[in-house]
């Protein structure tokens, strides 16, 4: 069997420097599916995107040849001219991207995006064109063809878009789709759909897939072969159950040692009867209030948050975990009294043991100053939340700085000892953040959080904008100094793995309600709610023998009003939260 | 439907808005001590001429200055009888220019569509001029095309209005045989329109226009290269290409329809900013527009002529921005589904 795309000694560079690709070569065959895994400036992107000439205009194509298998033998696609590799785009070889919610262009309709394919390839012969385009929705999922060929992309949720992209790549019946990170950027339920629709799609037409993944769990569920690529080399190549099962390359290893996994043993850790809260929250609520399109239109109410009830622990970790729109982040902005609750709520804070409890609802100024010091915020995205004009001195000693702490010189013998806290050292000081990795940045912006001396930290997913090998470190830093400073953790996430490591208790939330609640050794071994089972379903193992279970997760992932009887939520009825075993809450009608 | 409302909405809120300015405009024009004819009247006191000092006490009674200044405002819009019962703005009674000796209406009345022709053609010239370059300018960034029309852009920006006005003058009467100033040839003022008075007005418009026009065609140029290149860094020009569009094509019917935006958004600034800037450009150039009137009238406090202008510019302004925020609805749907999701 001849391969479909040949990749063959690739090498790519930009400018003088030296290449980021260096000598890469893979291969797929018809109906196979090839992922190319690798952690950001692997050079897997830009390997995949070599093959189709897309490349970004500084980027040269140093050595190396791209063959495409076609009716009348191969072509080498370094030499085609442009106006041939146009028509291979789109027609023979397809692509999607990460990002579902800007690879649209929002300002024409979904139809028009995708019926543009058939068109630019001369398949365009009237009626039948749209058709084929409606029975393509149809075929991704949606359930009304006709309305999304009319709507724009912004009308469309994130997973919605990504199955418009699909669309869009398998219209013209492809023989290749190279799909590039496609559900990176998705919730976990969500992306197990979307996997689930690529393979079934694949198993249709025989099409071959190549997917640039840096997810191993991913890997495990979708691919026959694997090739591995780090810092523009590959690593190791073979087959999934090769490489999957016993890797061979010292790095193939290290990956999979960080891979995010539940883990496997059960311990029951009792829950104290006598439990000391950091911070409360009780029959806490959010709504936020839209003006309508035009000023005599009626207001409509989002209800972000309904009826929470829960408390971080003293130097313990709350994990919080649900989809976008679940209302995880609106909690995280409470707790920081950064965001008021409706009228009725009582969130309780307490520094220490033996000190009295302010409500954050009702400070006064000087309350409110006080709390700032003792509550701080670790951001999700590393390379937004420092200002790229500040040294890394400025940025630390800001806080103390804002709150008169300290002379200039105990400011910065404070910011280097955070420095050193954090893994970093002293001469980075002077520094300005581009001169940082995403896993340093955001350890900077861990020992900013920590240069007032907090007791309570709020981590709005400190993680998920990090590499995997990187994400395991900063976990780990954040488990030490929790531990040796005795903070108190609210961990905002979307990912069970993750919060499987570092949490002590875990509220998983749904449309502004928590669903399930309890310690992780209870909701992982033995949720009840099915959209707790359908998120730990849904999430990716690296292990071939353990494949996403889509059942699971379409009955637990779709709109509440469709679970089974007792769990259901209808507009503003849901059932109550029972407690189903020690510290284990579930929303169920008994 | 939808549209329709939008467009009404916006209507009334432009009409609230011409409420404001007319007050602003009554305000600011009254700020300074004293009026045109009481200054007439000082004037006149002093060199001892009774005869015109009761001509300007008459006009003072007529047009109500002797009264206090939110009357005197209520009479000027035509919402309070004056003297003369209801004669205000609303009624179309544009009041009496003292300066001049003549009603608003008959200084202004053929100036103010030379102004709007004057500038529309300027309009035209920046849209004309800075969408195929700053096109250009993008799509061959960083090359000699990029650099060469920045530096040409450059130098419109730098070289002040009325130096290339002469300059152009000069050049263009000598080589093209240009007509220099004015709007028409003297022969056709006065006359009705013909065909050979809308020659004469076309070929007396080139040079005006591109005077007015260079430097806002070059700094919308800059504008529209930028916002393109921004654009074009963009996922979804990646997802084009990899369909298979012509580099050509996906230029055009992608980043350039986003990259449109501020470009149609810029109607409305541009239309008073031209006005105000080819003041100095129509006193130079002799150009029979409101922009030499505005300045007279200014300088002398003649107060229903500068309010007159003032308060036609505005409706410009307003009418501009009215214009490019239909046309950005229709063009985003972003904008036109804005309070829908």
């Amino acid at each position: 069997m001849t391969a479909l795309l040949k990749v063959e000694g690739l090498t790519i560079g930009f400018g003088k420097a030296p290449p980021v690709v260096n000598d890469v070569s893979f291969s797929v065959e018809k109906g196979e599916t090839l992922a190319l895994v690798g952690e950001s400036g692997s050079g897997k992107t830009l390997s995949c995107r070599a093959a189709l000439r897309i490349l970004p205009a500084a980027a040269q194509i140093r050595a190396g040849s791209v063959t495409l298998a076609g009716e009348n033998g191969p072509l080498n696609l370094m030499d085609l001219s442009e106006r041939r590799m146009c028509d291979i785009r789109g027609n023979r070889v397809s692509m999607i991207f990460q990002e579902p919610m800007r690879s649209l262009s929002p300002l024409h309709r979904i139809g028009n995006q995708v019926i543009e394919v058939l068109r630019l390839h001369g398949e365009d012969n009237g009626r039948d064109a749209k058709k084929r385009v409606l029975d393509t929705f149809d075929r991704v999922g949606f359930k009304d063809p006709e309305r999304i060929y009319r709507s724009y992309p912004f009308e469309l949720s994130g997973g919605m878009r990504q199955r418009a992209m699909i669309a869009m790549a398998i219209v013209g019946k492809p023989d290749l789709l190279i799909a590039d990170e496609p559900t990176t950027a998705l919730d976990v339920t969500t992306q197990a759909q979307v996997l689930g629709l690529i393979k079934d799609i694949q198993k249709d037409t025989g099409m071959a897939v190549v997917l640039v993944t840096h997810d191993l769990g991913v890997v495990a569920n979708m691919a026959d072969r694997v090739t591995v690529m780090n810092r523009g080399r590959v690593m190791e190549a073979g087959t999934a159950q090769q490489i999957l099962g016993d890797p061979q390359h010292g790095y193939t290893r290290d990956l999979f040692a960080a891979a995010p996994k539940i883990p496997e043993a059960t311990e029951d850790k009792a829950l104290d009867a006598d439990r000391d809260f950091i911070l409360q929250m009780k029959n806490v609520s959010k709504t936020y209030t839209l003006k309508g399109s035009a000023p005599w239109h009626p207001k409509t109410h989002v209800y972000a948050v309904r009826g929470i009830e829960f408390g971080v622990e003293r130097g313990k970790t709350l994990a919080v975990v649900g989809e976008s729109g679940s209302g995880k982040t609106t909690c995280a902005r409470m707790a920081l009294g950064a965001e008021r609750a409706d009228p009725g709520a009582s969130i309780l804070f307490k520094p220490d043991t033996h000190a009295e409890a302010v409500d954050l609802q009702h400070l006064n100024n000087a309350e409110r100053l006080d709390f700032q010091r003792n509550a701080q915020m670790v951001f999700q995205d590393p390379y937004s939340t420092l200002n790229p004009r500040m040294r890394v001195k400025e940025a630390l000693c800001e806080p103390m700085d804002i709150h008169g702490i300290g002379t200039a010189a105990e400011r910065t013998d404070r910011a280097v000892e955070m420095l050193r806290w954090v893994g970093l050292s002293e001469n980075m000081l002077t520094r300005y953040p581009h001169a940082f990795s995403g896993g340093q940045r955001q350890r900077l912006s861990i020992a900013r959080a920590l240069m007032l001396g907090p007791t309570f930290l709020v981590c709005d997913e400190p993680t998920s904008a990090l590499d995997v090998s990187v994400q395991e470190q900063v976990l780990q830093l954040l488990e030490e100094i929790r531990d040796q400073m005795n903070l108190s953790y609210l961990f905002i996430s979307h990912d069970l793995a993750v919060v499987a490591r570092i949490a002590d208790e875990v509220a998983v939330m749904r449309g502004g309600l928590v669903v399930e609640q309890g310690p992780p050794e209870a909701l992982f071994y033995d949720p009840k709610h099915p959209y707790t089972r359908a998120l730990l379903a849904a999430q990716p193992e690296p292990d071939i023998n353990r494949p996403i279970d889509l059942n699971v997760v379409s009955q637990g992932a779709g709109d509440p009003s469709t679970w089974p009887e007792q769990f259901r939520f209808d507009g503003q009825h849901a059932p109550p939260l029972t407690e189903t075993g020690p510290g284990h809450m579930v929303r169920f009608y008994d | 439907m939808a549209m329709i409302r939008f467009a009404i909405f916006r209507l009334i809120t432009m009409l609230a808005t011409l409420l404001v300015v007319s007050v602003l405009v009554f305000t600011i024009i009254n700020l300074p001590p004293g009026d045109y004819l009481s200054n007439q009247i000082n004037e006149l006191r002093a060199t001892g001429q009774q005869s015109g000092i009761a001509k300007a006490e008459f006009l003072r009674q007529e047009y109500a200055l002797d009264r206090p200044l939110w009357e005197q405002y209520l009479i000027w819009m035509g919402f309070a009888p004056g003297p003369n019962g209801f004669a205000g703005m609303l009624q179309g009674e544009f009041g009496w220019s003292f300066e001049f000796d003549r009603p608003v209406s008959e200084i202004v009345g053929g100036a103010l569509w030379l102004t709007v022709l004057v500038n529309l053609a300027a309009i035209l010239f920046v849209y004309a001029v800075a969408l195929p370059l700053g096109v250009l300018a993008a799509a061959r960034a960083k090359t000699w095309v990029d650099y060469t029309s920045a530096f040409v852009g450059y130098l419109g920006l730098a070289t002040p209005n009325f130096l290339l006005a002469l300059i152009l003058f000069y050049y263009g009467n000598r080589y093209l045989n240009l007509p220099i100033g004015g709007l028409m040839d003297p022969k056709f003022e006065g006359q009705p329109m013909s065909f050979e008075k809308m020659m004469s007005v076309l070929v007396h418009l080139i040079i005006p226009t591109f005077v007015i026009g260079t430097s806002g065609a070059a700094a919308m140029m800059q504008r529209l290269r930028a916002n393109l290149l921004d654009e074009l860094g963009k996922p979804y020009v990646e997802t084009a290409r990899a369909k298979g569009m012509s580099e050509s094509r996906m230029l055009v019917k992608y980043p350039l329809r986003v990259a449109f935006n501020p470009f149609v958004a810029d109607i409305g600034t541009l239309l008073p900013a031209m006005v105000s800037g080819s003041v100095l450009v129509s006193v130079v150039l002799g150009l029979q527009t409101i922009g030499p009137v505005l300045l007279t009238s200014l300088k002398s406090q003649d107060q229903f002529l500068s309010a007159f202008v003032l308060m036609f510019v505005a409706l410009l302004t307003l009418i501009g921005t009215l214009v490019s925020d239909l046309l950005l609805a229709l063009l985003d749907p972003r904008i036109r589904f804005g309070g829908r999701s």
